[in-house]
């Protein structure tokens, strides 16, 4: 049963470091932008997750969250590279 | 008996949330441009989260409800987020892939954007 868990962990991981290239290589700052918002994304998953393998429930609270700090820090890069702030 | 059938629809949407989130990575590594590596990751991966916190809660019933809220939050959010990006990035300056055919903002027309 556990290597089910196993097999969407390594799917995840491999989604994380296909976005961690972009995230280091990326030519401008909005390739960077975008690649760690398509990490934010994959910790999100990670993390109700974790709380599905350890049976807690206040994860799910944690990864709304996340979910929500992550949305306010790109509209926050959104602004400041647009010269709204 | 209904317990384990919805367990195994969860565990089919999870793999299904992560094949998406891989589909993400390999647009965000192959994409030639900002905007077409925006919209390779940005739909795939809300797709996958979406999915994959909809098999948690099925997996588990109890937290269906604070899922479906979850899944609400980023159905709404995550789109916005995008079109700020790629208005961010159109709008300081970025180059277009050498192969665009068509832009919009390209037009005087567009007030949108001012003129560079």
């Amino acid at each position: 049963m556990n290597y089910y868990y196993l097999g969407i962990v390594i799917l995840l991981a491999i989604g994380t470091i296909l976005a961690l290239y972009r995230l280091l290589r990326g030519p401008t700052a909005a390739d960077r932008m975008v690649a760690l918002d398509a990490i934010t994304n994959v910790t999100a998953g990670m993390i109700i997750f974790i709380a599905l393998l350890s049976g807690r429930f206040i994860y799910v609270d944690v990864t709304l969250v996340f979910a929500i700090l992550s949305f306010v820090g790109l509209i926050i890069v959104a602004r400041y590279l647009e010269g709204g702030i | 008996m209904i317990g384990l059938i919805l367990y195994y629809i969860g565990l089919a949407l999870c793999y299904v949330g992560s094949l998406f989130f891989i589909l993400g990575g390999i647009g965000l590594y192959r994409m030639p441009d900002v905007y077409n590596r925006m919209q390779a990751s940005t739909k795939t991966t809300t797709m996958g989260l979406m999915s994959i916190v909809l098999g948690v809660g099925l997996m588990q019933p109890y937290w269906i409800v604070k899922a479906i809220v979850i899944i609400v939050f980023i159905a709404l959010t995550a789109p916005v987020g995008a079109s700020a990006m790629a208005r961010a990035a159109y709008k300081s300056g970025i180059p277009l892939w050498e192969g665009t055919v068509h832009n919009d903002c390209d037009a005087p027309s567009c007030k949108e954007v001012e003129q560079q």
